[in-house]
């Protein structure tokens, strides 16, 4: 669905993506490593919203490389930013309305409420009166109103409860289910094991490797030598 | 920040423009012409500063000069107008001014849609000046430092236009339309967008919105309400001349503005409102050179106090009295509830 060849981005000075490679099927991928590896420049660049310096990303075949967001946006990819980024003066309902267009598309504002009872609850709420859970569910309900083929996910999990990330994590796996594409940007590797099968780890501005979570989960060495942590879920 | 405006019932409203409608019957023709009619029809042009402002962030210099773009236009076409110009009909000159202005707000828009905050300022202060000295040496078409006079307006139900009562209705009729139709416009899909992107406009980009378009549109709606206060105005003055779309012209409709509160589009009227009171009273509560001192001094005051003006006070009174009466009942809500995320990404 989604091809990464020869990606490089310069923030000055900085090489901070050396040359990333990286493809994305159908199946739910997560893309792990520490901070400063480069994770949130990658999904800039996809989004088009940092300009790479060199290589090709082609999505379903088309060249998106130099695109403007809102062209790829609108082309099936959406991105549900690191912080979350909700509108502060929106309320959620706004937030929905915004967004969704037409009926007939699988995800409409009445499914996202089904999915997300707790933000019908909150509909006249602005933005910026939601707590961390709420806001997640809200950036993530926005991102798939745009009804994209692929969805990326820059460290949904992060500053969660726990007894929230577990939600989340039922949440994306149903989303996996359905078909729709996604890349998870993760530090937690217990959420990026449970939601994918595949794990990508990036090390400086490159992916090191891609494997089965499960081989992944086994390894400790790998695990100490690529995020210098274990796993913890 | 305008939840507690938003939430303003509706029967506050129609009671606001009922008392509007009957109060000229109970004033003598002076307040309702110079005082009540003349703060609607510069509030509207006031108003199409506070819709960019309070919605799209946008504090734009140019409003005066897109006034004055429908101001010379209707006054060139008009069939009083002295010199005489193309003698059209209002009928077709009235529409056909507010399309120019219109455009001119969409070429101000096309002009300064990548700047924010002073660059922006600079931009649309440059264009207004520049248009100003325009008007000001092209003698031939806008007749020079005399500007064209003896532009009246058309005749409504037989009576001549600046007739107080008529002025004044037609102005109320066209602010409320106007101001109803902002309300409208920012609940649309268009208007959130255009929210969204003053919130975070990479944000609003990566959902799939071209900001750029959006604020040029926002420049050509404010240049359409814009247009409708610089036709009122150019029939109260009786006509243009560069002095109404100069620099202190320019800088009277931002007074007013803040006055009024930037942060909802009412504030623009409210702005007005004070302000002519100030211009008018001044002479008599002081000396009528003494104007501008008396109008700075206001506008310090209200700025210091409350930067989001006189609808600001409001706010934080209201706001006061509720937290009193709240503070009896509920538990307070954790801060963490209450986190902001605001910062651009």
């Amino acid at each position: 669905m989604l091809e990464i060849k020869d990606v490089h981005f310069h923030y000055g000075q900085a090489h901070v993506l050396q040359g990333v490679d990286l493809a994305i099927g159908d199946e739910p991928l997560a893309l792990i490593g520490r901070n400063g590896m480069g994770k949130t420049t990658l999904c800039h660049s996809i989004m088009g919203m940092a300009r790479i310096s060199r290589g090709s990303i082609r999505f379903q075949g088309t060249e998106i490389q130099g695109r403007r967001p809102d062209h790829i946006a609108r082309s099936g990819i959406a991105l549900v930013p690191q912080g979350r980024r909700v509108f502060p003066s929106l309320t959620v309902d706004e937030h929905l309305r915004l967004v969704a267009k037409g009926r007939n598309r699988p995800w409409t504002i009445e499914r996202v409420y089904e999915t997300f009872p707790r933000l019908a609850e909150r509909k006249r709420n602005g933005g910026a009166q939601l707590s961390g859970g709420e806001q997640q569910m809200l950036a993530i309900a926005r991102a798939l109103l745009t009804n994209p083929r692929l969805v990326i996910m820059d460290e949904p999990s992060e500053g969660l409860a726990p007894v929230i990330v577990d939600h989340l994590c039922i949440v994306l796996r149903d989303l996996a289910k359905s078909g729709m594409g996604i890349l998870l940007v993760e530090q937690n590797l217990g959420v990026a094991t449970t939601v994918c099968d595949r794990v990508a780890v990036m090390v400086t501005g490159r992916i090191a490797a891609t494997m089965p979570s499960q081989d992944l989960l086994e390894d400790e060495t790998a695990q100490r030598r690529w995020l210098g942590v274990s796993a913890h879920a | 920040m305008t939840g507690m405006i938003r939430s303003w019932p509706l029967a506050l409203t129609a009671a606001v423009i009922a008392v509007l409608v009957i109060l000229p019957l109970l004033l003598p023709n002076f307040w309702i012409a110079n005082i009540l009619g003349r703060s609607i029809a510069y509030g509207i042009i006031a108003l199409s500063l506070t819709f960019l402002a309070t919605y799209g962030g946008f504090v734009s210099l140019a409003q005066t000069m897109i006034a004055g773009v429908a101001g010379y236009t209707i006054a060139i076409l008009a069939p009083t107008a002295i010199p005489a110009g193309a003698g059209w009909s209002y009928g077709l000159a009235i529409p056909f001014a507010i399309l120019m202005a219109t455009l001119a707000g969409l070429i101000v828009g096309a002009i300064a849609v990548r700047t924010r905050g002073i660059y922006l300022l600079m931009i649309t202060l440059a264009l207004a000046v520049g248009f100003s000295l325009f008007v000001q040496s092209n003698v031939e078409l806008f007749n020079g430092y005399e500007g064209i006079r003896n532009v009246v307006g058309p005749d409504v139900f037989g009576m001549p236009f600046r007739t107080p009562l008529v002025f004044y209705y037609v102005s109320l009729a066209t602010a409320v339309l106007l101001y109803l139709g902002v309300m409208y416009l920012v609940r649309t899909p268009f208007g959130l967008v255009l929210q969204a992107l003053r919130d975070n406009s990479r944000r609003a980009a990566a959902l799939g919105y071209n900001t750029a378009l959006h604020r040029i549109a926002a420049f050509g709606a404010a240049g359409f309400i814009a247009g409708c206060g610089g036709v009122l105005t150019c029939f109260y003055n009786i006509g243009i001349s560069p002095g109404s779309v100069g620099m202190g012209a320019t800088v009277n409709i931002l007074i007013m503005s803040v006055i009024g509160g930037l942060g909802h589009p009412i504030g623009a009227f409210i702005g007005a409102l004070i302000f002519t009171l100030i211009d008018t009273f001044a002479a008599s509560i002081y000396d009528r050179d003494r104007f501008n001192t008396l109008i700075g001094l206001l506008f310090l005051v209200i700025v210091l106090a409350s930067p989001d003006g006189v609808l600001g006070i409001g706010k934080k009174l209201a706001g006061l009295f509720r937290r009193k009466e709240r503070s009896a009942e509920a538990a307070p809500v954790s801060p963490a509830q209450a986190s902001p995320a605001q910062s651009e990404h």
